[in-house]
């Protein structure tokens, strides 16, 4: 019963705070190649397009569930990384990206990743780390991954979760978003 | 700041506040706000180009982070609000750092299922931020905008090309035949199809038919057309066969009337790059001719007004070719537009200086625009009818000019005085009324390049109408009274003190120069000085002389040093009149460039402070030749015009300015530090090659006290080609008193470039002039290069290439100096001298033979005698010295000429030093 009660509430609030027509802004980040902007464009079109490193950043609205996201893709060249910070401000979710099978830059992509979570404007911004091409033989699984992040101990202050993707297949990506909109809601 | 801001809030109320850039920064949190409100947004973005346009500049880092700020709005769809992110990308994008942030946002708004008004702004947009390395990766895109069917899109994408192509060329260049295909105007038609949807976001699938289904607007103006022929010329213009094939192509045959170009500023642009072509190669004049006269008859005004203008300002247009355009202009004369009516009256000013005949068909339409309510078609009607006009219209013409010069900008006044000076010497009967209107003028409000223009008149006037001069300069007299221009000044003072003395009364302009010491800046007080010595010296009226005495001693207790100095000198060189002779009546002065020259050099020598600095060892000039030398439009040249252009400018300044540079060059190579000054340069290179030889070498000499330097100018013109190891092997022939020291070789010469190898020899005989030639090789290694990578191959051949002949000769030693002969020659009389004949029977006239003795000897031609009078009998008296202690040579050549037997000639030589006249004498001899 008092489950109940409190998912009812917290759809209620939910509800109040989307109908202010607030969207959602979320970042999407991660290193070259990741497989962002494809994840991008899986999410509002439903397609897989052929991508060009992004120079600079693409922006779209995605409607998921009836919740409008306005997701930030933001190329991950490292001579685009220092300007990341630029879209910090007013930031509701972090999606990180990581190319599983790029064993040899996971340090690369961990530093990257501590480096931006310690930043002020993004303090108990929920996190949502896409372990991403889970398709391709020999991808690290999300366990191993999330393992070598070292989050656990870490992150105290906001919600996160390392999860397996396949934006080619579009695996993962649902229940992700799920779970990003959750820990949105209960910020 | 703060200041700043109140200070522009009074200038412009609250308008000023409002658009201040504090303010805006801070407004600038908008951009972060979720939801983005466009409205709020665009106005600000709207503030921030208005800023920038008003000429408000921004740091680096506020524009930066504008910028960002900026971009953060590609999130928003809104059109108005994204065209006008556009227009403050662009602007910002000079100042702001790391722009490049935003080419993936652009590149996806010029995706061809984008909306028209995204795209074609996009383009304009990523031109401004792209670097030029990423050129190749939009090529695609490119090369199909400028086939879009959009015309908006097409020129955008042109547009961006030609700002591209400086950073780009190698990529732009390979859009030729889209830019081909959108002058050709096929792009115009307007169904629409064919926009295939090839994006970098491959599979757009469902989206394409819901957003995309723009039409193509079919273009009225054309003005794509303009764009594409701009974008043409700028790939092609360094291939004037290239350009030539377009014009005809596009110039559609004889009639004109065959050309697919419908925008008439693209027809306009066509008819320039003709003009051009017409003006490098005279063997198209013909054919262009031809195409210009077709579009005479075109039916846009702006391009028979261009077409007409382009053959009015062609090189040597006769008056029959003329007949057609200004019959054109004549029409436009009586059009409504005032636009037209500037043009063709601009045009026929310009053209009524070379062809005031044939103008002066025009002259019933000029007169009607004399009343024109527009002021500057009115002035260059009346300058037009100045120069067409007739002795009787002048005095009507002036008093129409003296009724709107008060309205009139500075810039035309200054055509009309211009009109008016070359006017004065056309009809020197009209000096009073013209002289009159001058005068008046020059009282008038005026900037400086007015009043120096009236000046300069009134200058020439004096130079030219002798009746006037008397009143001209007391109109002058009483202009510097009340001048504010020093530079004007201490010219006037300058001309009163050479004009005056001659003068009937020169007593009467005493008094207004003794003013100017009285009552002006240090600057125009000793040129007041100088003037007033030269009445001193000049007059022979003794009381004159005497007050002019007590007026310079008064100067001695000036404040300002030029002053006291120049009086005091003055002041003796009256007392004696042997000075006077060489300061102030002396006609000849020092070529001051070399003196400048030499000047520094003598410097920057430190030894050379023990001794005292040879002003001897300087050429001198004929004041008339210095005059000359000043640019200044000459009056002469403005009456009668291109036909009788002067032989050559005076030899010698010319020659003591290349001098200079030549010097500051060898200054450059240490290994003739040593070598002391450089006595003398030849004054041009002398060509050791053919001009379209793969390999072009010219030569400079260099005469040092102990030794001669060659200075050889090497240019490899193979493209593809570098030489190694370049070196010069010169030859003398034997026992000619010189011994190569070293050669300094050039170690590579890239394709296309040039570079300098300087052999040196010693003279074993510094006091000897050592005549000779030389037989000269160039050696190289030559080595191709990779077309790909330009990158030389690793082993080259050696190789040698054949120069011509080198002769050094007496004309190598001598310079040409001004002197006056007839005191030189009896001043030399104790010196060395020698007289010798010769029979120069290959001469054909006594001018030919002048021609080849002062081109021998480079020397200096005195008093007008290098052209003989009389076809029998004549006498050519030539001066120079020789540099580095020689001293100074005078020649007097008499020669006869009788049919048959050629000229014979009686060389009398007088120098300083034995060794010269013997120099002089083996150069004819031998």
């Amino acid at each position: 019963m008092g489950l109940s009660i409190s998912t009812l509430f917290q759809s209620i609030s939910s509800l109040v705070g989307w109908s202010k027509g607030q969207d959602v802004r979320i970042l999407m980040l991660g290193l070259d190649s990741a497989g962002k902007t494809t994840i991008l464009y899986r999410l509002q079109i439903g397609e897989v397009v052929s991508t060009i490193p992004t120079i600079g950043f693409n922006v779209e609205t995605v409607t998921y569930k009836n919740i409008k996201f306005q997701v930030w893709d933001l190329g991950g060249q490292s001579s685009i990384r220092p300007y990341w910070r630029c879209y910090f401000p007013n930031t509701s979710a972090i999606i990180y990206v990581i190319d599983s099978s790029d064993h040899a830059r996971i340090p690369t992509s961990r530093s990257e990743l501590l480096t931006m979570l310690s930043e002020e404007e993004l303090n108990g911004v929920p996190l949502l780390v896409f372990c991403n091409k889970q398709d391709v033989p020999g991808a690290m699984k999300p366990e191993e991954i999330s393992e070598q992040l070292g989050l656990a101990g870490q992150e105290k202050g906001r919600a996160w979760s390392v999860r397996g993707s396949c934006a080619t297949k579009g695996e993962g990506l649902e229940e992700g978003l799920d779970w990003l909109v959750n820990a949105i809601q209960k910020k | 700041m703060a200041a700043l801001i109140i200070k522009k809030e009074d200038e412009s109320g609250l308008s000023s506040y409002y658009n201040n850039k504090t303010t805006i920064i801070q407004e600038a949190r908008v951009f972060n706000e979720s939801p983005i409100s466009p409205r709020k947004c665009r106005a600000l973005l709207t503030r921030i180009v208005y800023l920038l346009y008003v000429g408000e500049t921004f740091g680096t880092q506020e524009a930066t982070e504008l910028f960002f700020g900026t971009t953060k709005l590609f999130q928003h769809k809104d059109s108005a609000l994204r065209q006008m992110v556009y227009l403050a990308i662009k602007e910002l994008s000079t100042t702001a750092e790391d722009v490049i942030m935003v080419t993936s946002s652009i590149m996806k708004d010029m995706q061809p299922n984008s909306e028209v008004i995204y795209r074609s702004n996009a383009i304009r947009a990523l031109c401004r931020i792209i670097d030029p390395s990423m050129a190749q990766g939009i090529e695609r895109f490119f090369k199909a905008a400028i086939v879009d069917k959009n015309p908006s899109i097409s020129s955008a994408a042109l547009v961006s090309s030609y700002h591209l192509f400086p950073h780009a060329k190698d990529v732009v260049k390979r859009w030729v035949n889209e830019a081909q295909e959108a002058v050709s105007g096929k792009s115009s038609s307007s169904f629409f199809g064919g926009s295939s949807s090839s994006g970098y976001l491959g599979g757009w699938g469902s989206q394409t038919q819901s957003q995309s289904g723009y039409q193509a607007i079919p273009s009225t103006s054309y003005i794509t057309q303009y764009h594409a022929l701009g974008l043409l010329y700028l790939i092609r213009q360094q291939d004037r066969m290239a350009v030539t094939k377009m014009i005809q192509q596009l110039g559609g045959g004889k009639s004109g009337t065959g050309t697919t170009l419908k925008n008439p500023m693209a027809l306009c642009m066509l008819i320039r790059y003709a003009a051009k072509v017409m003006e490098e190669d005279p063997n198209m004049q013909r054919q262009i001719l031809e195409l210009l006269e077709g579009w005479l008859r075109h039916k846009s005004d702006m391009v028979n007004l261009e077409a007409a203008r382009v053959i009015c300002e062609m090189k040597n247009v006769t008056p029959a070719q003329l007949t057609r355009p200004i019959a054109v202009l004549q029409l436009l004369l009586s059009s409504p537009k005032s636009t037209l009516k500037f043009a063709a009256t601009r045009t026929l000013a310009s053209l009524a200086l070379t062809h005031p005949a044939s103008v002066a068909t025009c002259n019933i339409e000029l007169e009607n625009l004399i009343s024109d309510p527009n002021r500057s078609v009115a002035t260059y009607a009346i300058t037009t009818l100045l120069k067409t006009g007739n002795e009787a219209s002048v005095d009507r013409l002036m008093k129409q000019i003296t009724g709107f010069m008060s309205e009139i900008s500075d810039e035309f006044k200054v055509i009309i005085v211009d009109a008016i000076r070359t006017l004065c010497l056309k009809f020197p009967g009209k000096h009073a009324s013209m002289l009159g209107f001058l005068s008046g003028v020059l009282r008038d409000e005026g900037g400086y390049d007015f009043k120096r223009a009236v000046v300069e008149a009134i200058f020439d006037m004096i130079k030219f109408i002798s009746d006037a001069k008397e009143q001209a300069l007391s109109h002058l007299c009483e202009f510097i009274e009340d001048c504010e221009f020093t530079k004007l000044s201490v010219r006037i003072l300058h001309l009163l003190g050479l004009e005056g003395p001659k003068s009937p009364q020169p007593a009467k302009y005493i008094r207004y120069i003794y003013n100017r010491v009285v009552l002006e800046n240090a600057t125009v007080r000793s040129a007041a000085v100088a003037s007033l010595a030269k009445f001193g010296v000049g007059v022979q009226d003794t009381s004159l002389q005497k007050s002019i005495s007590v007026l310079l001693n008064r100067c001695l207790d000036d404040v300002d040093d030029e002053v006291r100095d120049r009086a005091a000198m003055y002041l003796k060189v009256i007392k004696e009149p042997e000075l006077a002779n060489v300061y102030v009546k002396e006609e000849s002065i020092p070529s001051l460039a070399a003196l400048e020259q030499k000047l520094v050099a003598y410097v920057n020598e430190p030894d050379a402070a023990e001794q005292p600095f040879d002003i001897n060892s300087i050429p001198r000039v004929s004041r008339a030749q210095a005059v000359s030398e000043a640019a200044r439009p000459s009056t002469l040249d403005t009456i009668s015009a291109p036909t009788a252009k002067k032989s050559a400018s005076p030899p010698p300044p010319t020659a003591a300015e290349t001098q200079s540079a030549y010097a500051q060059q060898l200054a450059e190579v240490s290994n003739f530090a040593s070598y002391g000054p450089v006595l003398h340069s030849s004054s041009k290179p002398t060509p050791l090659t053919e001009s379209e030889t793969e390999y072009q070498v010219s030569c400079v000499k260099h005469i040092f006290k102990e030794h001669i330097v060659f200075q050889l100018n090497v240019s490899n013109t193979l493209p593809d080609t570098i030489l190694e190891q370049v070196a010069v092997i010169m030859q003398p022939s034997t026992d000619s008193g010189l011994t190569e020291d070293f050669i300094i070789q050039l170690d590579s010469l890239a394709p296309t470039t040039s570079g300098v190898i300087y052999v040196s020899f010693t003279r074993d005989h510094p006091d000897e002039f050592a005549m000779t030639s030389f037989q000269c090789v160039l050696k190289f290694i030559s080595k191709e290069c990779d077309p790909a990578t330009g990158e030389p191959e690793e082993e080259g051949y050696p190789d040698e290439y054949e120069l011509e002949e080198l002769e050094l000769t007496a004309a190598d030693y001598i310079v040409p100096t001004y002197a006056t002969f007839s005191a030189e020659w009896d001043r030399l009389r104790g010196g060395a001298s020698a007289t010798e004949t010769f029979a120069l029977s290959a001469m054909d006239s006594l001018k030919a033979a002048c021609d080849s003795i002062i081109e021998i000897l480079n020397m200096e031609p005195l008093g007008g005698s290098e052209v003989p009078t009389s076809s029998s009998v004549h006498t050519l008296q030539l001066s120079g010295m020789l540099p580095g202690g020689g001293g100074k040579v005078l020649v007097r050549c008499r020669m006869t000429y009788s049919r048959g037997q050629g000229v014979t000639l009686e060389l009398g030589v007088r120098a300083e030093k034995q060794e010269a006249c013997n120099l002089v004498l083996a150069a004819i001899g031998g």
